[in-house]
């Protein structure tokens, strides 16, 4: 299998990315520009990866921009033919945008951007990345200024009803509490994946927490699911 | 015809709007404590062709569904002017 990591003007994590994709999981990575429109080497065994950063600048709102690009548009098809799709951050926030997955990602509650490492904890075992985290509490750090999960009532109801919620904020204990969420995600949501279980979005980046020289390889679970 | 349509697309009501809580404590810091519930949206001009003002309608409505706005934390409202 082989990722792809699509590049935005705007992105800045796709390096990062690139690096514990090839260097620390030494998988193959082709990197993709935004611009371009062909995917015909990826199959259904492939993953796209949707970087984090400020695509289009954040302009008009987070993603919304980058939803229109012509790869985009290419990523879309590639997903619902069930091709596997992973987005980080902005990729998170470009896949709600794009209708892939469900909700939106607003301000932050507290109004300031949080940057540090966050637990969560995966509580399922129905989707390729909960497969492979099982129960583990992993540290994985959080960058943003937009990571407010929010869906309406019956969305939400519809996340948890099909075991879509991928990730939870939570305590080093796992427990699951107001103050173990960084932004004011409803039900403290760090990540979810669709109905079809082959889009990904999530807003800690496990690509910062993948090397062994950043003491911190908790990461690498979630990027190896996608190698398995 | 060419019209000019100026939207307002604001944050659903139920939806905590952190700009809005920010801008409200400082106006209250200003002394102007009567102030209260302030919500922070956008407002967008755009100029348009279009047969009639029908037309015109149906396309800013496009235009907000499709992009300028997002269903899910957002409603808008636009007025059209003819020029």
């Amino acid at each position: 299998m082989k990722f792809g990591i699509i590049v935005f003007p705007g992105s800045n994590c796709d390096r990062d990315m690139m690096h514990a994709l090839r260097d620390d999981l030494e998988q193959e990575v082709v990197m993709l520009w935004h611009k371009d429109k062909d995917l015909s080497m990826f199959t259904k065994d492939d993953c796209i990866v949707l970087p984090g950063g400020f695509s289009y600048g954040d302009y008009l709102r987070c993603g919304a921009l980058a939803r229109f690009s012509p790869m985009m548009e290419q990523v879309i098809n590639f997903a619902k033919h069930g091709g596997k799709v992973l987005g980080v951050c902005n990729g998170f926030q470009i896949l709600c945008e794009s209708g892939l997955l469900p909700g939106v990602l607003l301000q932050n509650d507290h109004q300031k951007f949080v940057c540090k490492n966050v637990c969560i904890k995966s509580e399922n075992n129905r989707n390729i990345i909960g497969q492979n985290v099982a129960d583990k509490i992993l540290k994985i750090p959080v960058a943003h200024g937009e990571g407010r999960y929010h869906a309406d009532a019956a969305t939400l109801e519809k996340l948890n009803k099909n075991n879509q919620v991928i990730f939870r904020y939570c305590d080093e204990h796992g427990e699951v509490h107001l103050h173990s969420n960084p932004n004011g995600a409803v039900n403290n949501i760090a990540g979810i994946c669709n109905e079809g279980r082959n889009v990904f979005g999530m807003m800690p980046h496990p690509e910062r927490a993948s090397s062994s020289a950043l003491h911190n390889i908790d990461g690498r679970l979630i990027l190896q699911a996608f190698t398995n | 015809m060419k019209y000019t349509a100026h939207i307002n697309i604001m944050p659903h009501k139920e939806l905590l709007d952190p700009q809005g809580k920010a801008v409200s404590n400082s106006l209250h810091n200003l002394g102007l404590s009567q102030v209260h519930d302030v919500r922070i949206g956008k407002h967008v001009t755009l100029h348009l062709e279009a047969a009639n003002e029908a037309e015109a309608n149906s396309l800013t409505t496009e235009a907000c569904k499709k992009l300028l706005a997002n269903g899910v934390m957002e409603s808008f409202e636009f007025s059209l002017t003819a020029n």
